[in-house]
């Protein structure tokens, strides 16, 4: 018996070691079939969605990880020439006096099936008017569960514009407005437009669940649908069998929640991640060759956002001045590595309302200091600084450029305290107009022109919290106003100069560099991810098989 | 024993409170309103305001505020997290079994190395080997660990590309969370790939257990050498050689069993150490666990969650070393009749 003890042991040994051998083994081969991995794709991702619905935030880490992937509009733009072209609509017609818009739906168009929703019908025209009421119509009980904050649609007014939504037949709806807006179908056309299923809505309300499950728990049309998430780590996407546009190639979309832009860089590098948002070291990546590196033109414009609300930026000299002394070159080549331009305006100079001659600002000390003594403020004041921790499209490194500036005002006196905080935190103080200043910028949702300036500087978004210069001008808001209620190009582009003429001798904030999007993946992946527009897109995306 | 008994409980329950006493007045030495700290619901609305204010007693004395608190605590609710708006329990819940893994894991490689090299050390004394272990024990003391941790990813990860350089397991993997425990989770699942997601969750806690378990390791390298030169010097040896035992006898019977009882009591002293470490290479390895919550929370400015991280990880880095002095006491009779508490 003792004999026999022995041996048991000897092999149940033997067997640990087999174990650890065998793992060991393993280990050493990099390439693996297993299909759950190759059907996958791994995105890093800068942050966590504040919400699963693209109407409620305005936020870009927000509408990448939503908009394109759960979500379609009824309208896409043409990625080469920005025009608008069908999507959820098949086609659309406008009346001459351009109040009434007519959309003709598809009839091919499924929702997502889930372990918490089964749709038993395709979307029809009682989804796109639900979708829409919500955001108008305050006796909807999905505009109270969210208190009515569609940032967005608020910046655009879009509840004073849509007098009514009506049904034609079961595919067709009509836009009533009560008044022209030239911008009201490249509006639509954004990424915050998305269709939601009335009938998920209507499920929530019968079963009593709570209503804020409808952007939580999302139900779309979009080729992935929602399975997983957990806050601040990661998001689980898969693939929606029924998708209309065409059959989607992988199974699992997750988004890897990776705040830290090193992190990302290392985790692109072993392949854990398979792209990567935002990658530094961008020459290391460009020479490696199981990784590419792609770049696209984006509508975006990083500045300085002087809170014109609390002293000193009440004061216009004292703005003036500040963005005297600022030395926007050596911001390009030392955050940027001159992948942007300098700016001088608001609106980036692919844009057609883009006026060369706004009077620009020259780099130079003698004038701010001139200025400052002119503000009574001759002999320095100290100065908070906020810089978001995360890149952002428009900006690479927050902190750097704020240390940069730092240094440059330091020069006339102004000693700068730079201020940080998680990204989530970051975004809900400033809406409070807790700063002085802040380092931030704006990516364009749309190419309309009116995009860069009603959301960011609007009388209306001072309300909503996303105008972070706290200014309200009301000659600039009647010069939107005006530009919006035609559609001569011409006139517009007029109006549109004389804004940013205000914009130049008010300085509400001091426009930076405007930025090309970057984006670093490992070879195996084809398709289009970036869009120069309302964020990425993965529905093309495909991993090639491994030799 | 149950003098022991009594004294070790004592010495709980006063720590417990102080931690306690801290972990409340926190809510005041924190910016902002002491009810949305504690509470972490930074959008109540009036009437949960209400509610909130009965729950914790804010309307009376301090005192009845603090006896509040601790009932709450007591009963689970350590209040949500003031950034993400989930009870910190959960967090908690979710959280913690990862660092615990990670610490059992290292802690399993710091032992099953460190002890071994401590008595060849202590067997070789003042010979060469030893000098050399030593040297290893004393650099390996001296890295820092997030230096040693980035060291592990460039060479293993990204060089060599071995091993994964960061989290638990690979995403596309799809395991239900049951008990937090990735590897516990992984066998309870149902899954087709389990294992290959058994492998893969093996492959990434590799490189962070190793990064963890070096400080620990050379200190357990220094107490197994320091306790079996003890042990070799006693008479109780002195005499087994008197009678003509081989060397290789008197080390297997009587050194390292001996010498093994002093080394579990100081294996609950630094776990603590083993905590902190785990929580600096959790941020590197992006390993989910309670440490980089907190760190995280701590950036976050969520009140809440730091208080409540840091009741939970306090006591529970004290109760194991409450627990590791009691299987002392049980091991060794002499510790139970000693006067003053260690």
């Amino acid at each position: 018996m003792k004999v026999k003890a022995g041996s048991v042991k000897i092999k149940l040994v033997n067997a640990v070691f087999m174990l650890i051998g065998v793992l060991l083994l393993s280990s050493c081969g990099k390439v693996s079939n297993d299909s759950v991995l190759t059907k996958g794709i791994i995105y890093c991702s800068e942050g966590s969605p504040s919400t699963f619905n693209p109407q409620l935030d305005t936020s870009f880490i927000t509408i990448d990880a939503t908009s394109k992937q759960l979500y379609n509009r009824l309208m896409d733009f043409d990625p080469t020439n920005f025009d608008k072209i069908p999507a959820l609509a098949r086609s659309w017609h406008m009346t001459k006096n351009g109040k009434l818009i007519t959309f003709y739906l598809r009839k091919d168009v499924s929702f997502h099936q889930t372990d918490y929703f089964t749709p038993t019908r395709n979307m029809n025209a009682d989804d796109v008017i639900f979708s829409f009421n919500r955001i108008i119509d305050e006796s909807n009980p999905f505009y109270q569960s969210v208190a009515g904050k569609f940032p967005f649609f608020q910046s655009i007014k879009f509840s004073e514009l849509v007098e009514d939504i009506e049904k034609i037949n079961e595919y067709t709806i009509r836009f009533r407005l009560t008044q022209p807006q030239s911008s009201f179908l490249t509006n639509l056309a954004a990424p915050f437009g998305v269709i939601l299923s009335k009938e998920y809505a209507d499920t929530l309300l019968a079963q009593g669940r709570d209503l804020t499950e409808l952007d939580s728990k999302p139900i779309g049309t979009g080729p992935f649908k929602y399975r997983e998430y957990r806050s601040g780590s990661l998001i689980r996407y898969v693939k929606h069998e029924n998708y209309w546009r065409f059959d989607v190639q992988i199974e699992q979309l997750l988004f890897n929640i990776s705040p830290g832009n090193t992190s990302r860089l290392t985790k692109l590098l072993t392949h854990e991640c398979d792209v990567i948002a935002y990658p530094i070291a961008m020459q290391e990546i460009a020479s490696r060759k199981d990784l590419v590196l792609e770049e696209v033109t984006s509508f975006n414009v990083a500045f300085l956002a002087f809170n014109t609300q609390v002293p000193p930026f009440d004061n216009p000299l004292v703005r003036k001045a500040v963005a005297h002394a600022i030395d926007k070159k050596a911001i390009i080549s030392a955050v940027y590595y001159d992948q942007a331009e300098v700016a001088d305006s608001l609106l980036p100079k692919a844009s057609w309302a883009y006026s060369k001659n706004t009077n620009t600002i020259e780099h130079s000390q003698e004038k701010a200091k001139l200025l400052l003594a002119d503000a009574g403020l001759a002999d320095g004041f100290t100065l908070d600084i906020w810089a978001g921790s995360i890149q952002r499209a428009y900006n690479p490194n927050a902190l750097k450029m704020a240390k940069l500036i730092k240094a440059d005002l330091a020069r006339i006196g102004i000693e700068v305290n730079i201020i940080t905080f998680e990204w989530s935190t970051f975004l809900k103080k400033l809406a409070k107009g807790e700063h002085q200043s802040v380092l931030i910028g704006w990516s364009a949702d749309h190419p309309d022109p009116d995009n860069f300036f009603s959301p960011p500087l609007s009388c209306a978004s001072l309300a909503t919290g996303s105008n972070r210069a706290m200014w309200c001008n009301e000659e600039f808001d009647q010069l939107l106003k005006q530009s919006l209620a035609t559609n001569d190009t011409t006139i517009r582009k007029k109006l549109y100069k004389q804004a940013q003429q205000i914009l130049a001798e008010e300085i509400p904030l001091l426009p930076i560099a405007y930025a090309k999007r970057a984006q670093a993946k490992v070879a195996e992946i084809e398709g289009n991810i970036l869009t120069p527009f309302g964020g990425i897109s993965f529905e093309n995306v495909n991993k090639k098989a491994l030799q | 024993m149950l003098n022991f008994t009594i004294r070790r409980l004592n010495l709980l329950f006063f720590t417990l409170l102080m931690l306690s006493i801290v972990s409340f007045s926190l809510s005041y030495f924190f910016p902002g309103d002491a009810l949305v700290n504690l509470s972490g619901e930074i959008n109540a609305d009036q009437q949960r305001t209400e509610q909130l204010v009965e729950l914790y007693n804010m309307d009376k004395s301090v005192f009845h505020q603090y006896t509040a608190y601790i009932g709450q605590i007591f009963s689970g609710n350590f209040g949500i997290s003031m950034s993400s708006q989930v009870p910190i329990s959960d967090e908690l819940h979710t959280f913690l079994p990862a660092t615990i893994e990670l610490c059992l894991a290292a802690l399993f490689i710091a032992l099953i190395f460190g002890v071994p090299l401590g008595f060849i050390a202590a067997i070789f004394h003042n010979k060469p080997l030893d000098k050399i272990i030593l040297t290893f024990a004393m650099v390996g003391y001296s890295i820092p660990v997030f230096w040693f941790a980035l060291i592990l990813i460039l060479l293993f990860s990204i060089t060599l590309s071995w091993f994964p350089s960061s989290g638990q397991l690979n995403l596309l993997f799809e395991i239900e969370q049951v008990t937090g425990f990735k590897f516990i989770d992984i066998l309870l699942s149902d899954s087709e790939y389990q294992a290959q997601a058994l492998k893969d969750a093996f492959m990434h806690i590799v490189l962070p257990a190793i990064a963890v378990a070096t400080a620990p390791m050379t200190i357990f390298i220094r107490l197994a050498r320091t306790s079996m030169l003890d042990v070799l010097e006693s008479n109780y040896i002195k005499a087994a050689k008197a009678k003509g035992l081989s060397q290789a006898h008197i080390i297997y019977h009587h050194g390292i069993r001996n010498s093994l009882v002093g080394i579990v009591r100081l294996i609950g002293l630094h776990f603590a150490n083993l905590v902190t470490v785990a929580m600096i290479a959790e941020v590197i390895f992006n390993w989910q666990g309670a440490g980089s919550w907190l760190i995280e929370s701590i950036f976050a400015r969520d009140y809440t969650a730091i208080q409540g991280g840091l009741i939970a990880l306090a006591s529970f880095t004290f109760f194991i070393n409450i627990l590791a002095d009691f299987l002392y006491a049980a091991l060794n009779p002499l510790e139970r009749h000693k006067k003053h508490g260690a």
